[in-house]
């Protein structure tokens, strides 16, 4: 049976899922609830230094597909608005009741070195295993001097990321704001100022939509609404990507990844764990439909695990890096062409109008004996690009297939094209 | 004692429950059953649904439009293609029409619901009211004149007054309609929807109906020609057949086309009179009309009997599935051979019939089945009296492929031509497709 348990930045998991700081682990009953349910551990509600923040109603504004599904949820709640003690007092009680789950604390504070030292003191004393710096927010507090806008400032990140290490002897991580131009300056400055482990991504800077009968952006505060974290499914690519930039950089490569981004499912775990990530955090999924979800996460990991004879975590862990690779170092004369499987074709004409309208005119639709149309790809025009494909409603109707062109691979930096090509 | 009628009909079921029955078949969809059932649309390009719609409505347009919550666009893409979108929407056999071609069916998957997605974009267009969706183009100054008020003559009014003409219908019944108001089944055309298209539809303004005139009854269509720039004939199939079997005379044998108006136009439908043991006799959905409503009159047993077998039957499977559903018997290869009863119908005969050769043909056997109601539901025939000298074709007249009959200035569409198919969707599309050649010829004239 593959093994779940793990352990990432020395700190023992009884499985890679833990619910990330956010509204879920506001408090005792709902981390207790969650450690019920079987969730490896949880990211505490970020803390700050009292008197506590003052939150706004309403805070959630939701994007949905075209079957009302959530896609993404945006927030502008803020840090926990509950005294410190309360929080310290309830993670004291949760250590014992619970000694094999991991309680990480997540804190932020002004640009004060004292101020840092005495929160992630107060903090460790509680009995977390490790602690989150909160750079992320994308709302309100950095308004404050704090969250993103600390996370955007490298030399920032690099200060009171090694503020916390010097004052504690516990794990750090230092959780990276996506709203940045290159994740990797920051991951980098965390990694110099001592952290143990990164955790991304926060969320999104976002306006989630806007409210046309009353002309203002959702979620409304009285008439009047402001940007928020976006997170859930929709994020997923942007974490993904920012995860495996931290990952495949040399500099950040021996950097512990705690990862998040719209992780709904065991297959969006393993995804991240296949690009280097040693734990996941999960938010908008649970706030969908429960801590319940974690049953199909862990049974689902390790389905899939037995199936890839992966007997532990770290078996598969960052297996996808070595294919995760710049543009530059793609084979430039591999070649695909779209075929469709004519038994399996409804005739719905996506295939169609798709290339014709937006790629290289290459499905011709043809009359049917007996009535019907069939669609079928003209080779002198397919660039097998994968449009078709993606947009045909039948699993397995549109393959694509390589051309076996006999071509020996060839990068860009060597392509005969290249006028500037390494010969 | 508990065999007491409760009602004035003479059956067991109570007002209440007869009311229930005439009640919506199918109650029309909320927004969030309409917005899942629109987001199963697959966006089809050139799409086979639309193909197979008479009307040749977007369908994947107007379903879209449901999906992005844009539903007066979607009930005026539906309108500018088929004005009695809302009629066909409840009443068309979509199962042979365009839900037949959905391309999810070839996924193994129940198709869209193209049907009730259309009548839930036009309820909502009609109930919001307002101004109508269509401006007229300026006068023309042109008489058009209409003969019938069913679905043919006023899609054909309706587009007709849209060019710019100024149009009057004629029809011989008090209510405009024709066979939506007097000839589906109630549960079909619940909340009197009949009328309330027709409002919408006269919306548009230039068209005027006169009721109580008929051809042939101080209205010719000679004279017509003289009065207006050209005539539109829609007059639908007013004669019913006949059987040829003795007793047919019988009291309680009857047309189920009569037997359905007198339900439509009944306020309270438990005064209707339905039989103990009733007979429908015909294989077309008039028949299914006649049999589900006769059962849900109160009537004991409905048997339903049909000269061939269930597959040449011209009612739908889902119609046929419907009779089943109502407890309505279905009993095939059986032509009917007198009515016996004194003064009214007690006894009905049949003989057993095959197929030989390609022609029907009696088989050994007869059987006989207790009834106090026998509705024909044999088909509609022209009433050529009136028709003057326009040709005819298979009994039906005889136009061209822009409309045109026979007598220059005189179009025809609906059932009474002869590729007509008694189905509404289709005679709306003759309406609408005749008003275009007639607009052409009034202009060029």
């Amino acid at each position: 049976m593959a093994e779940l348990s793990c352990r990432i930045a020395g700190i023992d998991s009884v499985n890679p899922f833990w619910l990330a700081s956010a509204p879920p682990t506001d408090k005792y009953v709902n981390v207790l609830r969650a450690f019920q349910a079987g969730w490896g551990g949880a990211v505490w509600k970020t803390l700050g230094n009292d008197p506590p923040v003052v939150n706004a109603t309403s805070r959630y504004g939701v994007h949905r597909d075209q079957t009302r599904a959530i896609v993404g949820i945006n927030n502008i709640e803020l840090i926990s608005d509950r005294p410190l003690d309360v929080n310290l007092r309830e993670i004291e009680r949760l250590r014992r009741e619970w000694p094999d789950r991991v309680i990480i604390g997540s804190l932020m504070a002004p640009i004060d070195e004292q101020a840092w030292k005495e929160l992630a003191v107060k903090i460790a004393n509680a009995g977390v295993q490790g602690l989150e710096l909160n750079h992320g927010c994308p709302h309100g507090m950095c308004e404050r001097g704090m969250g993103s806008a600390v996370g955007q400032v490298p030399e920032m990140v690099e200060k009171t990321t090694r503020w916390v290490k010097e004052a504690v002897n516990l794990p750090v991580f230092t959780k990276l704001t996506p709203n940045i131009t290159d994740i990797v300056v920051p991951a980098e400055a965390a990694c110099r100022g001592g952290a143990d482990g990164v955790a991304l991504i926060n969320t999104v800077n976002s306006i989630v939509s806007v409210d046309l009968d009353s002309m203002s952006p959702r979620p409304i505060v009285d008439g009047k609404g402001t940007h928020g974290g976006y997170c859930g499914t929709a994020v997923k690519p942007i974490a993904l990507n920012m995860v495996a930039a931290v990952a495949r950089d040399p500099e950040t490569a021996g950097l512990a990844i705690s990862a998040i981004g719209g992780i709904a499912t065991w297959r969006d775990a393993a995804e991240f764990i296949a690009l280097g990530a040693g734990t996941v955090q999960v938010c908008t999924a649970a706030m969908l439909y429960g801590f319940r979800i974690v049953d199909d996460m862990i049974d689902g990991l390790a389905n899939f695990m037995e199936r890839s004879r992966y007997r532990t975590i770290e078996d598969f862990r960052g297996r996808a890096l070595k294919n995760t690779v710049d543009w530059n170092d793609l084979n430039l004369n591999f070649d695909l062409k779209a075929f469709i499987h004519q038994d399996m074709c409804i005739e719905c004409g996506r295939c169609h109008i798709a290339c014709e309208d937006t790629a290289h005119q290459a499905i011709r639709i043809g009359a049917k004996a007996g009535g019907g149309r069939t669609f079928t790809v003209d080779n002198r025009q397919c660039v097998g690009c994968n449009l078709c494909m993606h947009v045909c409603p039948v699993d397995g109707c549109i393959e694509m297939n390589p051309v076996a062109n006999g071509l020996p691979p060839v990068s860009w930096p060597h392509h005969p094209k290249n006028t500037l090509r390494v010969d | 004692m508990g065999m007491r009628p409760h009602t004035s009909n003479g059956t067991q079921l109570t007002r209440d429950q007869i009311e229930e029955n005439f009640a919506d078949l199918h109650p029309p969809l909320t927004p969030a059953q309409a917005g899942v059932e629109a987001s199963r649309c697959l966006y089809c390009y050139d799409a086979p649904c639309v193909k197979a719609c008479p009307t040749s409505i977007d369908i994947p347009g107007f379903i879209h439009r449901i999906r992005t919550g844009n539903l007066e666009g979607s009930a005026r893409t539906i309108l500018s293609a088929n004005i009695m979108g809302g009629t066909c929407g409840r009443a068309c056999p979509t199962e042979v029409l365009c839900e037949e071609a959905c391309v999810l069916n070839a996924r193994g998957e129940e198709p869209v619901r193209i049907g009730a997605l259309q009548r839930y974009a036009v309820e909502h267009l009609i109930a919001k009211g307002g101004d109508h969706p269509f401006k007229r183009a300026a006068p023309s100054g042109k008489k058009l004149a209409v003969i019938g008020a069913g679905p043919a003559g006023l899609s054909f009014a309706h587009r007709a007054a849209m060019l710019g003409h100024a149009v009057t219908v004629f029809d011989k019944k008090p209510k405009a309609g024709g066979l939506n108001e007097y000839g589906l089944a109630a549960y079909k055309m619940a909340n009197d929807f009949a009328q309330a298209e027709v409002k919408f539809l006269l919306g548009i303004g230039g068209i005027a109906i006169e009721y109580g005139k008929e051809l042939g009854h101080g209205l010719a269509l000679d004279d017509l020609k003289k009065r207006f720039d050209a005539v539109f004939v829609g007059a639908g199939l007013a004669a019913t057949n006949a059987l040829g079997v003795p007793g047919e005379e019988l009291s309680g044998v009857r047309d189920a086309l009569d037997f359905i108006e007198e339900i439509r136009q009944a306020r309270d439908k438990s005064a209707v009179r339905v039989g103990k043991n009733v007979i429908v006799i015909g294989g077309g959905n008039t028949a299914i009309d006649a049999a589900v409503q006769s059962k849900r009159l109160g009537a004991e047993s409905v048997t339903l009997v049909y000269r061939r077998g269930e597959n040449d039957m011209s009612a739908t499977g889902w119609e046929r599935d419907l009779a089943r559903t109502n407890d309505v018997v279905l009993r095939q290869w059986s032509v009917p051979v007198k009515f016996e009863g004194n003064g009214a119908v007690e006894i009905a005969t049949f003989a057993r019939a095959r197929m030989k050769g390609g022609k029907l043909e009696a088989a050994a056997g007869t059987f006989s089945l207790a009834a106090d109601m026998v509705l024909k539901a044999i088909g509609q025939k022209l009433d050529p009296g009136a028709l003057e000298n326009l040709r005819l074709e298979k009994n039906k007249v005889w136009v061209d492929a822009d409309y045109r009959t026979s007598v220059a200035g005189v179009y025809a569409g609906g059932d009474c031509i002869s590729s007509g198919e008694d189905l509404t969707v289709q005679a709306v599309e003759d309406g609408k497709r005749a008003a275009h050649a007639a607009d052409a010829y009034v202009r060029s004239a």
